[in-house]
């Protein structure tokens, strides 16, 4: 259950950018390959944010999805997890999105 | 209970059997009329390394603003790793972070992999398990340096604790750090550690499709072990389609198969490992 740990890293970063003001909203990107299930995170969040500053906060997660750049081909592909091949038949490439596990942005009163 | 502060928190890691602060405190500070909360971070290794920063805004405003923060959830644990990576370059150390599902064979490995290597190479290790010194007292039999993290409730390692345990361990110039983190294939995935690899293992009394059923750890990994391969003929297990599971997932994969107990396939991994450590 990481996702305990996750969201008391998440309730503590914006709990010091908050500098004592109300947090009414935070908005987090979560990309697929990250291994945290944005469930999880919505179940802690409200018991990790109560008496604090975001007690009462909205909780907003983007997903994003996977994408793969091939090395052969250069195309894009959406990358799927426990197949990570492009539709070219090349195993060579990066991965450049769906590993984010970013704080994007918070509003504050 | 934390018998230091009275914090009830038993995910608290201890180090070799010593408490470890690593807890969020809340202090209350008075600033005329105006009363500000913050939350500090404190990583207590009882040399007291503390980290103050006091940021105050007085500006007080009823409307809303949105602040962008572009911030990684794991911003202080990846700093902290990066810290240990700096460590381990400015003493050409290779540090292997070890993984795998309880009972696969980290500690055997471990244990092999030492009797194989310590006449060409130092050795530290880094044991970590929620409670008991018992992998500690397997290593230190072998003679080499070893410092156990005990995490409590906690079901991983993270790069706090790990700093600790490396200043602690204190290994020599050139030499190769095992980091054997709790046995648990979901959670260790995330969390960087300052390594210069994540090595995964499996045995084959486990099924051959668990690359693709945990796959985040597989993907994280730079290489993967498959142990135990000695009971190959009395198991069902399909050691072709384990790999393949694996390449699956991780096409980059390194994989090794051997038998720690039974010393087979050892040579391949040990020559891996002092290649990378050159």
């Amino acid at each position: 259950m990481h996702e305990l740990s996750i969201t008391k890293n998440i309730v503590a970063i914006v709990n010091e950018r908050a500098k004592g003001r109300k947090v009414v909203r935070v908005q987090l990107e979560i990309g697929k390959l990250s291994a945290i299930v944005p469930e999880s995170i919505r179940f802690c969040f409200d018991v990790c944010a109560k008496d604090t500053c975001l007690s009462g906060a909205k909780l907003e997660i983007t997903e994003i999805w996977p994408i793969g750049r091939c090395h052969s081909c250069h195309q894009d592909f959406s990358l799927d997890l426990v197949n990570a091949q492009c539709p070219c038949g090349s195993r060579q490439f990066e991965c450049i999105t769906g590993q984010e596990m970013k704080i994007k942005e918070m509003e504050v009163e | 209970m934390c018998t230091t502060c009275g914090c009830s928190d038993d995910a608290t890691p201890r180090i070799d059997g010593v408490h470890q602060h690593l807890h969020e405190h809340t202090h209350d500070h008075s600033h005329g009329e105006i009363t500000h909360s913050h939350a500090h971070s404190h990583v207590h290794d009882h040399d007291h390394v503390h980290d103050h920063d006091h940021d105050h805004d007085h500006g007080h405003t009823a409307t809303r603003s949105i602040l962008k923060l572009e911030e990684d959830i794991l911003a202080k644990n990846n700093l902290i790793a990066a810290e240990n990576r700096g460590f381990f370059a400015g003493r050409k150390v290779l540090a292997i972070n070890l993984v795998s599902s309880p009972g696969s064979g980290k500690t055997s490995l471990l244990e092999e992999t030492i009797r194989s290597l310590s006449a060409k190479k130092a050795i530290a290790v880094i044991e970590g398990d929620q409670e008991t010194e018992n992998d500690a007292q397997r290593i230190r039999a072998t003679g080499v340096k070893v410092v156990q993290i005990n995490t409590g409730s906690g079901c991983h390692l993270e790069a706090d604790s790990v700093a600790v345990a490396i200043k602690k361990v204190d290994p020599e110039q050139g030499s190769i750090v095992f980091i054997e983190n709790v046995g648990n294939l979901v959670c260790p995935a995330l969390f960087d550690l300052g390594e210069a690899a994540k090595v995964a293992m499996l045995s084959v009394t486990e099924g051959e499709d668990k690359p693709l059923k945990y796959p985040h750890m597989f993907r994280a990994a730079t290489a993967l072990i498959i142990n135990k391969i000695d009971l190959l003929p009395y198991l069902k297990f399909d050691l072709e389609k384990c790999k393949e599971n694996a390449l699956r997932v991780n096409p980059a994969l390194r994989i090794f198969c051997l038998s720690a107990q039974m010393q087979v396939g050892m040579d391949a991994w040990c020559d891996w490992l002092i290649d990378r450590s050159k």
